[in-house]
């Protein structure tokens, strides 16, 4: 395509339709590994660079909508406003970087590969978390972290109610407050071997300066998910 | 789903194109809301002892003329009669409870939109864009608006099921999102006297307020009951005389995003609807807090 000859080829959302400029992201991964792309003027569109699966490096220049990065594989996506609701929903691998704030749901489901948020987070942040890493440099919503699976989940700012309800074997990292805890969401000692997923993760997201040992660690009491003889008349 | 949109220009040499400022954000929010559209505005206010009441009539042939002959002639006192399409604003000295009453015996075809000193409504079927242009929205003047695009989801697409909503002189509401206990609220407020036009969710809502504030709550007071009591999902916006006023639910399952700027102050469902904002990189853009309520008064 014409595009690549450009590095980093430049895209305007106001100019090329968001359909294209996708198609362009899904082209064969061969011819797109190692390029930058830009898209400017994303105005808060809905679904940019979904579906991703090749080494791109994508800048969003601004304010991205709902599910922006979905289901990313090996790219890094770095949005420098905000993102709507779901962003990098479902992530495989690779690296989204929101400059901004994150609305809801961000990182619901992902399964690998990691998300850095400078600002705040919505409501339900790593819902139902199947193993990627997620790093929030302000504060997240109520019920983030619910039925979380796998995966670290790394708050430096406060987390409002309800955190980490009905969590499974998610890791929750906390340095502020937490308004309220789920239901089978308990405080844990930090293992060296956490202490060393938080430092890295710390040092990944541009956070090397924070102090691992000022966090809080939290995870699930497994009382929730294995079977108990008491609750043998509720089968 | 539906779209919220609502503007508050700071800005006194911006109020003259409030209209062109909000156009392009109504319009954003069309895939949210494609089969109805409305909005309040806050104009110029008429004279003190003044009122407008916005009547629409469901035809473009309605003879609004006659009505304003009729009015003169039957109450003896001067009205004027401000027609756009099938909506006009009737502007008169009489009491609000005496124009109902005569509304209501010689036309009784006519919606009655809202009452106020400051405030119009428009709403009818339709997309956004085509209610805009049929009601000229692009040339709308004034200080403050709150505008809706509607997607119904549990009640009929009807004008009189669109939004906004009004509780009151100079007090209008748009919602997003669905109550589920609009029906016991409903049957709660008719006992207490409170009348209802529609069996629209966002009308049981509406009308709360207007019980809660009627018996003595503020708007902020009557916010923290409506917490208690409505069962559902809503990101509600209201505008009075002078101010906007904005919170989520609990959950905050319906978005909202404000930016805030010097020159003025704008909501909206989603980003998308604030992006062509002259200079909209220099405000300052969050998303509200479920269950805090955010007022910014004019």
């Amino acid at each position: 395509m014409e595009t690549l000859k450009y590095d980093p080829a430049i895209f305007d959302l106001d100019v090329t339709p968001l359909r294209e400029i996708n198609q362009f992201l899904h082209s064969d991964a061969s011819t797109l590994n190692g390029k930058s792309v830009v898209i400017e003027n994303p105005n808060g569109a809905h679904n940019i660079a979904v579906g991703l699966k090749a080494e791109l490096d994508i800048t969003i220049k601004g304010h991205a909508g709902y599910y922006a990065a979905g289901m990313n594989q090996i790219a890094k996506v770095t949005i420098e406003g905000s993102a709507g609701s779901g962003v990098a929903e479902n992530m495989m691998s690779g690296v989204v970087h929101v400059k901004g704030f994150a609305s809801n749901a961000a990182a619901a489901t992902a399964n690998g590969g990691l998300l850095i948020i400078d600002g705040d987070a919505g409501l339900r942040t790593a819902i139902a978390l199947k193993g990627a890493d997620v790093v929030v440099g302000g504060s997240v919503g109520s019920f983030s972290a619910f039925m979380a699976q796998a995966g670290n989940f790394v708050i430096l700012g406060d987390a409002g109610e309800g955190l980490g309800d009905s969590i499974y074997e998610a890791k929750i990292f906390v340095r502020g407050k937490v308004k309220s805890l789920g239901a089978d969401c308990e405080k844990k000692t930090t293992s060296a071997e956490d202490r060393k997923i938080l430092a890295d993760l710390l040092i990944k997201s541009g956070h090397a300066d924070v102090n691992p040992d000022s966090f809080q660690q939290y995870g699930s009491a497994r009382t929730l998910y294995h079977f108990h003889v008491d609750n043998a008349g509720a089968y | 789903m539906c779209g919220i949109v609502g503007l508050l220009v700071r800005n006194q040499k911006m109020r003259d194109s409030i209209g062109e400022l909000m156009l392009p954000m109504l319009i954003g929010m069309t895939e949210r809301g494609p089969d109805s559209a409305g909005l309040a505005i806050f104009g110029s206010p008429v004279g003190a002892d003044e009122r407008k009441f916005s009547l629409y009539s469901g035809t473009d042939d309605f003879n609004w003329t006659k009505l304003g002959h009729d009015f003169e002639k039957h109450l003896s006192i001067k009205a004027k009669i401000q027609p756009k399409a099938n909506h006009a604003v009737l502007i008169t000295s009489l009491e609000p409870a005496t124009v109902k009453i005569w509304l209501k015996e010689h036309y009784p075809q006519l919606h009655l939109l809202s009452v106020g000193q400051l405030m119009d409504i428009y709403k009818d079927v339709g997309t956004p864009a085509q209610v805009a242009e049929r009601y000229d929205f692009k040339n709308l003047k004034g200080t403050h608006l709150v505008g809706h695009t509607r997607m119904a989801t549990e009640s009929a697409i009807t004008p009189a099921h669109a939004h906004p909503f009004t509780a009151g002189e100079d007090w209008s509401l748009v919602h997003n999102g669905s109550l589920s206990n609009a029906h016991s609220l409903r049957r709660k407020l008719e006992y207490q006297g409170i009348e209802f036009e529609t069996d629209n969710d966002t009308e049981a809502a509406c009308r709360y307020l207007q019980w809660r504030m009627r018996e003595g709550d503020d708007l902020e007071t009557a916010l923290h009951h409506g917490f208690e009591e409505l069962d559902g999902f809503y990101t509600l916006l209201m505008g009075t005389s002078n101010q906007l006023a904005l919170v989520r639910d609990p959950f905050g399952c319906k978005p909202a995003i404000i930016a805030e700027h010097d020159d003025y102050v704008a909501i909206a469902s989603e980003f998308r609807s604030l992006a062509h904002l002259p200079d909209i990189k220099n405000a300052k853009v969050f998303e509200p807090s479920p269950m805090e309520m955010y007022v910014w008064k004019l």
